[in-house]
């Protein structure tokens, strides 16, 4: 039980790690997936070895594999906008909406 | 019961194959590559899921992220950086506050694991999964997590019909 629970914490800490250190937008795309998968695996792991009524936590898994799955894809479609509109996707070329 | 908590041979091979492609995908110079690497991590991660019996997960995470996350990945990687040049830059400088940030958050996990295993909330035995996971899997969709289901699936609806209109050439 433990040992699934660092898997995901050190797997977390890796998709931290990606997000603050990219400059490549899909970089840091690629690293939330991580982060995502980090907090699956969590949850997962604590709906078998912590008793509780059927299959929670798994549910709560499937929706966010969905809800990852929407966010990778409008993300990618921002990228997509910004490449057109800025020639690159690197995170300190476009700083228009910083003020 | 006991004997479950032991994590095997399985386990340990899956998480390293887990971690070092996790690693590679952040600290590869070339992002197809992170790609790549990115596919192995998540079937890796799929391959902890069916050790958790949770299979449909384990499908779920082997088709949407697999199949379908990594390819778009792919696609938008192919479309936009232009492979051919070597000079871009893939990290900032702010390496240092990243493991800092890394370690705090390394140190908080770990405080939380310990005070969770002290206060033994996994100890109880805890009655068996039910063994078909697809089945009470599809109940529960339909009947007690009926209104999220419906949310998420127009949520879905709302992210394709904003990524079409986003990456849309120019308003019509």
């Amino acid at each position: 039980m433990q040992s699934y629970l660092v898997l995901a914490g050190v797997l977390f800490a890796i998709g931290l790690f990606g997000v603050i250190t990219r400059r490549n937008t899909i970089g840091i795309l690629m690293s939330l997936e991580l982060m995502f998968n980090a907090a699956n695996i969590n949850l997962v792991t604590f709906n078998k070895f912590v008793p509780n009524d059927g299959l929670t936590g798994q549910m709560f898994a499937i929706f966010i594999v969905v809800v990852a799955a929407a966010e990778a894809t409008i993300g990618l479609a921002i990228v997509l906008l910004v490449y057109r509109n800025w020639r690159g996707i690197e995170t300190d070329n476009y700083s228009i909406m910083k003020w | 019961m006991a004997e479950q908590y032991e994590p095997g041979l399985v386990f340990w091979v899956l998480s390293i194959v887990i971690l070092v492609s996790g690693l590679m995908v952040v600290s590869l110079k070339n992002i197809f590559h992170c790609a790549m690497f990115l596919i192995l991590c998540l079937s890796g991660v799929a391959g902890i899921f069916i050790l958790l019996s949770a299979e449909f997960l384990a499908a779920a995470q082997v088709l949407i992220y697999v199949g379908a996350v990594a390819v778009l990945m792919v696609f938008a990687i192919m479309l936009t950086s232009n492979l051919a040049s070597r000079r871009i830059v893939m990290t900032n400088q702010k390496a240092g506050a990243a493991v800092l940030a890394c370690v705090i958050f390394a140190v908080g996990i770990y405080f939380l694991i310990k005070t969770a295993t002290e206060a033994r909330i996994w100890d109880r035995a805890s009655e068996a999964l039910p063994a078909d996971n697809v089945l009470v899997i599809g109940k529960l969709l339909m009947t007690q997590f009926m209104l999220p289901f419906e949310v998420v699936s127009v949520i879905l609806l709302a992210a394709m019909i904003g990524a079409i209109v986003l990456a849309r050439k120019e308003a019509a």
